[in-house]
């Protein structure tokens, strides 16, 4: 008999059942959340009609009639405002693109710089670390171009930091290679040779896994990336001609040059991410015991091939997702390109909605681009994530 | 005597070298920077680089430049060629920097509220006063900053908020930040782990949504579009916008770090809290926060930081902090082009607060390792 009174628990009334609470909270949340977002939206309507305001996005196929003062696709006052966009959004990948780039290295130099056994290397790195990383970038960014702007001479004075490289305040200008024909089939060697590289490596290692014998892969693949091309380059006659820059009148001639504001935007940006970059390196080798390399030192692997097979592997899984963050901070700090006067999407965007007043469609669209721009770094960046991840069994 | 036979008969070793030197300077010096061939060039390199950089830039700030002068023309003629800083400009400017253009004569005002704020997160270091009374003391010392600053009773006169200025105003914005996004990213990282879908899919969406924008744009968003979002007739002062702003976005980051938090805690301590009949809001507090709140603190600090930092940010919508303070001053008509020396300065003064902080981070970063390592 009392088994009976313990069986069937009863159902509880419908206002402590757990299930119909947590749909009761939902409906209740989603709401007051609606009605919030209502509110806003319905003011906004009334706010932009009494200032007479249209909405929506056909602003953008008006004249913009602003100039911009670089830009690396063709662009005149008299184009659209839906091109000024475009515009401003090449500018902002390729000064993210190449901040990226220099960002990597020179972060990855100094934290391996700060973890090295020489006294003075590992003290100055430190140092570039400590200091950069804890001043703001809007400030770094202000000093780069007074010092590109104003504190540089003019083109006749100019500082020369190496040979042909001059630095005035008209901006930093470089030589640069005339472009020949043989260029571009020394890129199709070069990625040729990789290919064949790639192909050596997946046979070198069958090879191995067969008979144990080994391949120099690493050679063979430096040698087949940089030979291939090396042999186009010779086969053409060595075409290589230097366009100097040259002063000529109050500026310089030929070579390559950066304006000062994105030579500061691009010095500001690599010098900041590069300290956070470097710490992250230098927390991703010391994450690796001690233990491993002297596991491999015992297995007799040379230092060379201790860092590649052993320690690097097992760096790079914590390395790879902080790093990610940066990445996608670099691209979202070079917004603050709009403090120098470098026109990147944010600062065209802001030109736009204070001539026209859209300001809801301008912030609109600057969120949509600099989402879709993290999204895709994220996903790039999880899919190499995944490739170097640990293989659990 | 037979001992001596004995140690006669021994043969000396052939002629060796003395051991290389592990101790004193040389040691050292062999140790830490010539220990191998590939040492001693990257050691010749550095040295040299320090040759060619620091002897140049000691001349620059204190051997050539300029302590005092009546304006910018004085300095420049009395630095002659070789051209170095000239620091009588901060010592004219220093008083625009640190308080822009709060009244001249109110000035004391502004200075206190500094000494309160730096006063309370010194407070706060001391994990001795962690809890309850130090988040007191945190809202009594931004009541007080804000009657100081604001004025209006007691006899102190009134001061708009556009006339906040300088690095009381930096340190405002940055602490109310976080004080204020706290409980808010508390929610959203609690809503992020919620059974509810509703309730995560919103907290993620806003995580992810203020995470995956520039703060600019956060700004803008408060300065031009929150005026619109509000009915007509209410108006929002510039600071409070900007405030809700970096208020809005340090929470999406706060709720990250809290949410590893909640992570890191033991299955076993919530299947407890449930044992004990606790339901989800006091099993929240009792058992869940304290101890997800405790294990944040050092990336919280680290946070606290960039918040101080992205401060800065504010000279873009034209609030007067401290950076903007230092640029405005560079446009004083009797005191051109010493921008290098400006930034120097202002970089200093960011400089010894967030070394000082992530000083601290680290250090509690290490205590609070003790236990789990071996």
């Amino acid at each position: 008999m009392a088994v009976q009174t313990v069986a069937t628990p009863s159902r509880p009334a419908p206002w402590r059942d757990p299930k119909i609470r947590a749909i009761a909270v939902q409906v209740v949340f989603v709401a007051v959340l609606a009605a919030f977002i209502a509110f806003l939206a319905h003011n906004t309507i009334v706010n932009l009609r009494r200032q007479n305001i249209a909405t929506g996005f056909g602003f953008l196929d008006r004249e913009a009639a602003f100039g911009i003062g670089e830009s690396l696709i063709p662009y005149s006052p008299a184009d659209t405002y839906a091109r000024a966009f475009l515009v401003g959004l090449v500018n902002t990948l390729y000064v993210s693109a190449i901040g990226i780039v220099l960002a990597t290295l020179l972060g990855t130099v100094m934290g391996l710089a700060r973890l090295s056994s020489n006294w003075l290397v590992a003290k100055l790195a430190a140092i570039y670390v400590e200091t950069f990383r804890n001043i703001p970038l809007a400030l770094q960014l202000l000093f780069w171009w007074a010092l590109l702007r104003g504190a540089a001479p003019s083109p006749r004075e100019a500082w020369e930091l190496l040979p042909g490289v001059f630095v005035s305040n008209r901006g930093i200008t470089f030589p640069m290679p005339f472009a020949e024909a043989a260029y571009f089939w020394m890129a199709i060697a070069f990625a040729a040779g990789l290919v064949i590289a790639f192909a050596v490596r997946r046979w070198a290692k069958r090879r191995q896994e067969r008979t144990g014998q080994q391949f120099p892969t690493g050679w063979a693949g430096v040698g087949l990336a940089l030979g291939l091309p090396t042999i186009v380059f010779i086969g053409y006659g060595l075409p290589l001609r230097l366009d100097v820059p040259a002063l000529r009148g109050f500026n310089f001639a030929g070579g390559t040059a950066m304006s000062p504001e994105f030579g500061a935007l691009l010095i500001g940006l690599v010098v900041y991410t590069g300290t956070f970059i470097a710490e992250i390196v230098r927390a991703g080798i010391l994450a690796v015991s001690w233990g491993q390399s002297e596991a491999a030192m015992a297995l007799g692997l040379r230092p060379g091939q201790r860092m590649r097979l052993v320690v690097l592997p097992q760096a790079l899984r914590v390395i790879v997702p902080p790093m990610t963050s940066e990445y996608l901070s670099l691209t979202k700090n070079s917004s603050l390109a709009v403090i120098i006067g470098y026109p990147d999407l944010v600062s065209i965007a802001n030109t736009t909605l204070n001539q026209t007043g859209q300001a809801v469609e301008g912030i609109t669209m600057i969120m949509a681009v600099y989402l879709a721009i993290s999204l895709l770094i994220s996903l790039f960046m999880n899919l190499y994530n995944r490739a170097v991840a640990l293989v659990e069994r | 005597m037979a001992d001596i036979d004995i140690a006669e008969e021994i043969p000396l070793p052939a002629q060796q070298r003395p051991p290389v030197v592990t101790s004193g300077v040389i040691g050292w010096l062999r140790a830490n920077l010539f220990n191998s061939v590939f040492n001693t060039i990257l050691t010749i390199l550095a040295v040299y680089l320090l040759v060619l950089t620091v002897p140049p830039l000691i001349r620059w700030m204190f051997i050539d430049a300029i302590w005092s002068a009546p304006n910018g023309q004085a300095c420049r003629a009395a630095m002659g060629q070789e051209g170095g800083a000239c620091w009588a400009f901060i010592g004219q400017m220093w008083r625009f920097i640190f308080f822009g253009r709060f009244p001249y004569d109110a000035q004391w005002r502004p200075l206190f509220v500094v000494v309160i704020i730096i006063g309370v997160i010194l407070a706060s270091c001391d994990r001795r006063l962690w809890g309850r009374r130090l988040l007191l003391l945190w809202l009594a010392g931004l009541v007080a900053a804000g009657i100081l600053m604001s004025g209006g009773v007691f006899g102190l006169r009134y001061v708009p908020t556009e006339l906040w200025s300088g690095l009381p105003l930096t340190l405002i914005l940055a602490v109310v930040a976080m004080l204020f996004a706290f409980p808010f990213a508390i929610l959203l990282a609690l809503g992020r782990r919620s059974k509810l879908p509703a309730v995560r899919i919103v907290s993620v969406a806003y995580i992810e949504l203020v995470r995956g924008v520039p703060l600019i744009t956060v700004l803008f968003m408060a300065s031009v579009m929150l005026p619109l979002f509000l009915p007509e007739g209410v108006t929002v002062d510039k600071l409070l916008r900007a405030q809700v702003a970096f208020i809005l976005f340090a929470a999406a980051y706060l709720a990250e770090v809290i949410r590893g938090g909640l992570q890191a805690i033991p299955k076993g301590q919530i299947e407890a809290a449930d044992a004990l009949g606790l339901g989800y809001w006091r099993r929240t507090r009792l058992i869940v926060l304290p101890q997800a709140l405790a294990m944040v603190i050092p990336p919280l600090v680290n946070n606290f930081i960039g918040a101080f930092k992205n401060t800065s940010l504010v000279l873009i919508i034209g609030l007067f902090d401290l950076l903007n303070t230092a640029n405005t001053a560079l446009t004083d008509s009797n005191w051109q082009g010493f921008a290098s020396e400006t930034y120097v300065f202002v970089a200093a003064i960011y400089f010894c607060f967030c070394f000082f902080m992530s000083r601290y981070s680290q250090r509690l970063e290490r205590t609070f390792n003790r236990g789990h390592r071996r």
